[in-house]
């Protein structure tokens, strides 16, 4: 019974993992790039966008696919559909890292202590958000969503220090300034990521309940 | 209005030593469509069959429970002839009378005895228009019914069956010999006449009982393994026995 149907998930479901993995390697390599100030490493992670472009296609083609041959019900709709919208959350998140790559390449040289904490909460963040997805684990997606609280938490602390970094530029510099105003950018593409890898875990429980944020939508 | 059209409770139907329906119990609301789905051999059209009595005349056939039309017993306290009046039935092969077309419509408003030509030729006009058949057969009404394509065949068995003015339709699998066109038509006109009628459809083609159903029961081994909102039950379902057919773990 349905051997085609069941190839056909198994493909999707390993076509997301794909995807998921090649953005997590881009925050990583984003992140570590402006700790590190690697350009080298800040141009691969812009270069590999392309990548995550056609894996996005690739796997709304395999959904649009299987929602015309197998016209699927229940657990399979509920995960079909929860793949759509997840891969345009991952994509998003992909962006972001190369946004965050292109401002690497101008920001030079950081100490911020704070900023590479967040990077690192917001990749758990999404590693978790693709394992909920891959496990159906409702815990983990709502693990997820509660760790959005702490980088939100982050993001505040990094843009209160960042305020007195542009503060100090009247002093040290018009280039303070600048550092200033493109790190709050970087902290807030991180932010914007947490909140992209919320929607995936709010997706992970529809796709296990059929809720999704409380409401009953199918 | 009523919030139960038909009720059954307590069913247990057996043909001969076979026990075909196992103490089912189910509300079939007013001016809704239910539609029963589950595996050949399930109880499904057994069921159907059942709430017009046309279990009655095959051998062997025992039943014990209730089932009401409207508050009323339909095998203790109900004539015949009125609960076939008020319960049509559409089977899954079109099978139009031997006669025209204009018989085939009147044939049982005569039977109930309407005679006078006006009124018969209203109820045929009125009928066959709700059976959204009446601009392709409006100018032959005198030729023979079997000249009808079978999509056509069908939608004339409903209007048919619409002609004495019934309040429950059953259909056993009304458009499984039809091609896909004909089946739509079908589809929209039970959603068209849903309004003024309680519909209840077998179906084998579940995309069909999601488009057209408001509730749907899934019968399994002479059960009702479960019954709820079409969306509900095609989306997460409870059981998951349920889940496993829908989806076509087996079946």
């Amino acid at each position: 019974m349905r051997k085609l149907f069941d190839e056909q998930l198994k493909e999707l479901n390993i076509e997301m993992i794909k995807m998921a993995g090649q953005v997590e390697t881009a925050i990583a390599g984003a992140a570590e790039a402006l700790i590190k100030n690697d350009i080298t490493l800040a141009k691969q992670v812009m270069g590999g966008d392309e990548i995550v472009d056609d894996m996005e296609k690739k796997i709304e083609h395999l959904c649009l696919k299987l929602l015309l041959q197998q016209q699927p019900v229940a657990t399979d709709l509920r995960r079909v559909s929860t793949a759509l919208k997840m891969t345009t959350d991952l994509e998003r998140i992909g962006d972001q890292a190369v946004d965050i790559a292109e401002l690497t390449l101008k920001i030079g040289k950081t100490d911020n202590v704070h900023i590479p904490q967040m990077a690192k909460a917001v990749i758990r963040m999404v590693t978790d958000s693709i394992n909920a997805y891959v496990n159906s684990d409702e815990k983990l997606a709502n693990d997820v969503m509660a760790e959005d609280e702490r980088v939100d938490e982050l993001f505040v602390k990094i843009r209160d220090e960042l305020i007195e970094m542009a503060a100090d530029s009247r002093e040290k510099g018009k280039q303070v300034g600048e550092q200033a105003i493109d790190l709050l950018m970087v902290a807030k593409y991180l932010e914007r990521i947490g909140d992209h890898a919320v929607n995936i875990a709010e997706w992970v429980i529809f796709s296990v309940t059929g809720v999704h944020k409380n409401a009953k939508i199918i | 209005m009523p919030e139960t059209k038909i009720s059954v409770s307590g069913l247990d139907l057996y043909y001969s030593e076979f026990h075909a329906l196992k103490n089912v119990n189910i509300d079939i609301a007013p001016n809704e469509i239910t539609a029963f789905i589950g595996p050949s051999g399930c109880g499904k059209s057994t069921l159907l069959k059942s709430l017009n009595r046309m279990n009655d005349l095959v051998e062997g056939c025992r039943i014990t429970g209730n089932v009401t039309l409207d508050g009323v017993d339909i095998y203790k306290d109900m004539e015949i002839t009125y609960l076939r009046k008020n319960v049509g039935m559409v089977f899954q092969k079109p099978n139009p009378f031997p006669m025209s077309i204009y018989d085939n419509i009147a044939y049982g408003p005569r039977t109930h005895g309407i005679r006078r030509k006006s009124d018969l030729d209203d109820i045929v006009e009125e009928s066959l228009k709700k059976a959204s058949i009446w601009n392709e057969v409006s100018d032959r009404l005198k030729r023979s019914a079997l000249g009808l394509s079978g999509g056509q065949q069908q939608r004339l068995c409903i209007a048919r069956a619409l002609a004495v003015k019934p309040e429950v339709i059953l259909m056993d699998e009304p458009t499984s010999a039809l091609d896909p066109i004909s089946t739509m038509k079908i589809e929209e006109l039970c959603c068209e006449i849903k309004d003024s009628y309680t519909i209840v459809i077998v179906t084998h083609n579940m995309q069909q009982a999601t488009r057209i159903s408001d509730k749907t029961a899934f019968f399994l081994h002479g059960e009702i393994v479960e019954f709820d909102e079409t969306e509900k039950l095609f989306s997460t379902p409870s059981d998951k026995r349920t889940e496993d057919y829908i989806t076509g773990r087996f079946g």
